[in-house]
């Protein structure tokens, strides 16, 4: 066991830890925040996707002993305090960019990252930028519309369908 | 102006708030407090004779509670399949025991052999390398046709051979084989529908959790039909009655028909705390899901068409191997039979059509329902055919489709369906308008002055949906019945719960269901709620599958709502002095007709609690009603869909460059959320024509068991949003339910892979090649090899 000192969304959390522990798991079963999925444990859906140090990362590939010292970022922290959506999930709900909602944490941690890095991305860089995220409802189409649209971009000339 | 509330429009979803914020709950979600864990150790060869399993060692292991296998589940029952088929001769399908855990044999790779339950999972997985297996490799089949030879090895040793069943269905073989004979011209394809993985990104998870207290059981799984769940579990395989049994499916992360099946690990995790009085959790992985969670599609086919020398249909005839895998996963009989056979005249008035299914048992996963169901695998062969048979007679593939369509409705079909209605001429029309027809001659040159081939492909097809009139899928074999059922309990303030037996799983009914609701009292939409996914809160429902949710319990709903409102009536006049009959409810407020005299909505239902003046001798307080609603019929939602795609002669890769899709739903409640199962359900069918695949090798050895080796569609594989249009303006209501609406949810994925498939062969029929059939997925490779012969 290890003890681990990280941030999580703005919060000081330490926690003996096992070496062996992932990330998800400290996650969801130490802090109780089930908001960051597993969806297929080789880190290719992204359902886990969450921030370290302002990075995408996906956290079934991570030991929660590498986030010592880290500033980490989950969907829980994502809208204000007030519970108020941040830009990227109004569009995501404003262009229905989610049915089940299982992919949807893991989708809205990249558009941030991406938004970061790409404050105005063409149709082509999202869907490019989203290779790492896997959504089995909505065909994508709606979650790039709203992608576009959290970017500030006018996605109204594109077919209401 | 579109509406902002009520029928027909599109408010947001109010369930979205919670899954954007990491707030949904999942079943994985769900801990009780002092559970245990159970890791299944799963065969990892197609086809043993388990000789022996040594658990001692293994007990002994640190945190290990206790370790299951086959032999505690002696005189327990199996797993149950839902629907049995007869075969062509009378006889019964052939219906092989499923065990919860293997006894005697493993059948197939991932069929589990033992579980350990352990404080910890990883107790419980080490402990499982601690298991001696001694088991005996047999030799295993995964070819239907070789599973029927008669020196195939036997995946079950109690049955004669691995014919589940010879069905056939539709027009006499007498009739049909007249109209082959006076055919103008007959074409026939071989083709594959490809076995797939359903994928819903949340993996299955279950936690049983006894209560020693009152002897009661509750389940907690990843379900779309909770009370089929409870009553198959129950009385099938553990023995436990429906009240001491609760079955939670809580927020489900998609299902696509594979979440609506009973599978071993509900049963296990609700035996095994049972068992050991502790709950017990089962969390499935990745790569567990592609062994353990029920298959889709996997038919083999020949399809036959006959012309007349006007080019009418005059006949069809198929004859399908379909895999049933190692056992009769819960509604698996009746996806190649009844929700395949019956589709096969699709959108055309031929006069005779002839199904012919062989239902095979290999040494594979079990094969059952996925998104479309049959209707997939039947508008597949239909649509091919016909485009085949446009191609050897040189006519148009749209003008030959037009010829032929049904044009009167009701119609009735010769493979047993009745259509209420459709206008399959206005789907075609508007898809026509959608992809720009006229303007593909100047597209194909652009693509080819680049080197590049340019393909259209169009498909029409028709679904059954609203699943099912009980009478008849009862006739046909089914083990149940399939109406469904709605409580709506209004509260002495006003405000409404609706406990609905439909479950979503992503289609949004938390926030469609209340419009219909609300359009009918006039109240506003935020003083609904729909109560769905507990045994414990819902009256009883089948739960959500078949395009089936606002077509059968939708309709209960509105029975439910109709209740209320003439109870509330009757409270009102009483109120107003007045006749009942006299009672108008418009915008929440009931008036005595032809005067200003009205009290409100809140007034009604107060009154209905706190019955001081109140109609007492003549009706009961409360405000609470239930309707069960069994449909007449099924629904027939029919679109039309085309694509166009470029090939690269050079490395056959296939990009789709327009995709558009013309569907007549019926009546539309939200076409926000319509459009969005569409686009979720041609990404699904754009996924099966282009990318996936599930792969055995000849030893049964599973080859695609992660999303590194079975390609899911991504963002990137799909159409850009200005080349792809949704429309579902064409509209005829169904005319035997009461919101006249139809179904939605597996249309895209029924109607996509022929478009693809469709146009990629219209791609490589032009630039001089000339190739006539290409097996889906149309991977590069396939392509570049069929170019290059």
């Amino acid at each position: 066991m290890a003890e681990v000192t990280m941030k999580v969304n703005g919060k000081a959390v330490t926690k003996s830890v096992k070496g062996n522990t992932l990330m998800t798991d400290f996650l969801r079963d130490e802090l109780r925040l089930t908001g960051t999925h597993v969806g297929c444990d080789t880190s290719q859906c992204g359902a886990c996707n969450i921030h370290v140090n302002g990075s995408l990362v996906k956290a079934c590939t991570m030991f929660a002993a590498e986030a010592d010292g880290a500033e980490v970022s989950t969907i829980e922290g994502q809208s204000a305090a007030d519970g108020t959506l941040n830009v990227i999930q109004q569009a995501f709900q404003d262009h229905h960019g989610l049915q089940c909602g299982f992919c949807t944490p893991g989708m809205v941690m990249a558009a941030a990252s991406l938004l970061k890095e790409n404050p105005k991305p063409s149709e082509a860089e999202v869907r490019d930028y989203l290779e790492g995220n896997i959504c089995r409802c909505t065909g994508y189409h709606n979650i790039v519309k709203a992608i576009l649209a959290a970017s500030g971009q006018d996605v109204s000339a594109i077919a209401a369908e | 102006m579109p509406k902002d509330h009520g029928i027909g429009a599109s408010p947001k979803r109010r369930e979205d708030v919670r899954f954007l914020t990491g707030a949904g709950n999942y079943t994985d979600d769900i801990n009780v407090h002092g559970q245990a864990y159970v890791y299944f150790l799963r065969s990892d060869m197609a086809h043993g004779k388990i000789n022996k399993i040594d658990t001692s060692a293994a007990a002994d292991m640190p945190g290990v509670v206790r370790i299951f296998t086959g032999a505690d589940f002696e005189g327990v029952g199996g797993l149950p399949c839902g629907w049995e088929i007869t075969d062509k001769n009378g006889a019964a399908m052939k219906e092989p025991a499923h065990p919860v855990l293997a006894i005697g044999k493993v059948r197939h790779v991932g069929d589990p052999v033992a579980a350990i339950v352990a404080d910890s999972l990883e107790q419980a997985r080490d402990a499982a390398e601690a298991i001696e297996l001694d088991i005996e490799e047999l030799p295993a089949v995964v070819d239907m046709p070789r599973a029927l030879q008669a020196d195939s090895p036997l995946v079950h040793d109690d049955l004669a051979d691995n014919l589940c069943y010879d069905w056939q269905f539709g027009t006499d073989t007498e009739t049909t084989d007249k109209a082959f004979a006076a055919a103008a011209h007959v074409t026939t394809l071989e083709l594959v529908n490809n076995r797939l993985v359903a994928n819903p990104m949340e993996p299955r998870v279950a936690v049983g959790d006894y209560s020693r207290a009152n002897d009661e059981s509750t389940l907690y799984t990843t379900s779309q039909n909770p009370h089929v769940i409870r009553l198959l579990m129950g009385a099938f395989v553990l023995g436990i009655p429906e009240h001491k049994l609760r079955v939670v499916a809580p927020d489900v992360g998609g299902g696509f028909g594979t979440k609506i099946f009973h599978y071993a690990e509900e049963a296990f995790c609700t035996f095994a705390s049972r068992q050991i009085n502790r709950a017990v959790k089962w969390t499935s992985s990745r790569s567990e899901a592609f062994m353990s969670d029920a298959h889709g599609r996997d038919h083999v086919t020949k399809i036959e068409l006959a012309l007349d020398a006007d080019n009418n249909f005059t006949a069809v005839r198929t004859n399908t191997h379909a895999n049933m895998g190692a056992y009769l996963s819960t509604f698996s009989t009746s996806v190649p039979t009844w929700l395949h056979g019956t589709l096969m005249a699709g959108n055309y008035r031929t006069p005779a059509v002839q199904v012919n299914v062989k239902a095979v048992f290999t040494n594979t996963v079990p094969v059952d329902a996925y998104r479309g169901a049959g209707r997939p695998e039947a508008t597949f062969q239909l649509e091919r055919v016909i485009d085949q048979a446009a191609r050897e007679l040189g006519v148009d593939p749209i003008a030959l489709r037009r010829q032929n369509f049904i044009s009167e409705f009701p119609y009735e079909t010769p493979v047993a369906v009745v259509y209420d209605t459709g206008d399959y001429v206005a789907t075609m029309d508007k898809m026509e308008e959608l992809i720009d027809i006229a303007g593909f001659p100047a597209r194909r040159a652009e693509s080819e002055a680049r080197g590049m081939l340019r393909g259209l492909g169009v498909n029409c097809f028709i679904e059954a949906c609203g699943i099912a009139p009980s009478n008849l899928v009862g006739q046909l074999g089914a083990r149940a019945g399939l109406y469904d059922a709605a409580t709506v309990r209004v509260n002495a303030t006003g405000s409404i719960s609706v406990m609905v037996g439909a479950h979503s799983h992503g289609q949004g009914h938390e926030t469609v269901f209340p419009q219909v609701v609300a359009e009918m009292l006039g109240i506003d939409e935020s003083m609904i709620d729909i109560v769905h996914g507990d045994t414990s809160k819902i009256p009883f429902g089948m739960g959500t599958y078949g395009s089936r949710s606002l077509a059968v319990c939708g309709s209960a709903m509105v029975r439910a709502t109709e209740k209320i409102i003439n109870k509330a009536k009757k409270i009102a006049g009483h109120l107003l002095e007045a006749s009942e009959a006299d009672i108008e409810l418009k915008d929440g407020q009931f008036s005595v007709a032809g005067t200003d005299k009205s009290v409100a909505w809140g007034d009604v239902t107060l009154a209905a609690y706190v019955p001081h003046n109140y109609p007492l001798e003549d009706i009961e307080p409360g405000l609470e009603e239930t309707a069960f609603y069994d449909p007449s019929n099924f629904t027939y939602p029919a679109g039309a869909y085309a694509c166009e795609v470029e090939v690269d002669p050079e490395t056959g890769k296939v990009t789709i460059e327009k995709f558009v899709s013309a569907d007549d739903f019926g009546n539309v409640i939200n076409p926000m959320i319509v459009e969005g199962q569409v686009h979720g359900g041609i990404a699904q069918g754009i996924g099966q024509a282009l990318l996936e695949n599930c792969s055995y090798d000849e030893n049964g050895q599973l080859l695609s068991a992660s999303y590194m080796d079975y390609a899911m569609p991504r963002a990137d594989d799909l159409p850009h949003m200005s080349q792809y249009q949704v429309d579902h303006s064409c509209q005829t209501p169904c005319t035997h339910n009461p919101l006249g609406v139809k179904g939605c949810g597996e249309a895209g994925a029924i109607g996509s892979p022929p478009t693809v498939v469709n146009a990629v062969l219209d791609a490589l029929n032009s630039g001089g090649h000339n190739v006539a059939h290409i097996d889906m997925p149309v991977s590069p490779a396939r392509v570049w090899a069929a170019i290059n012969g």
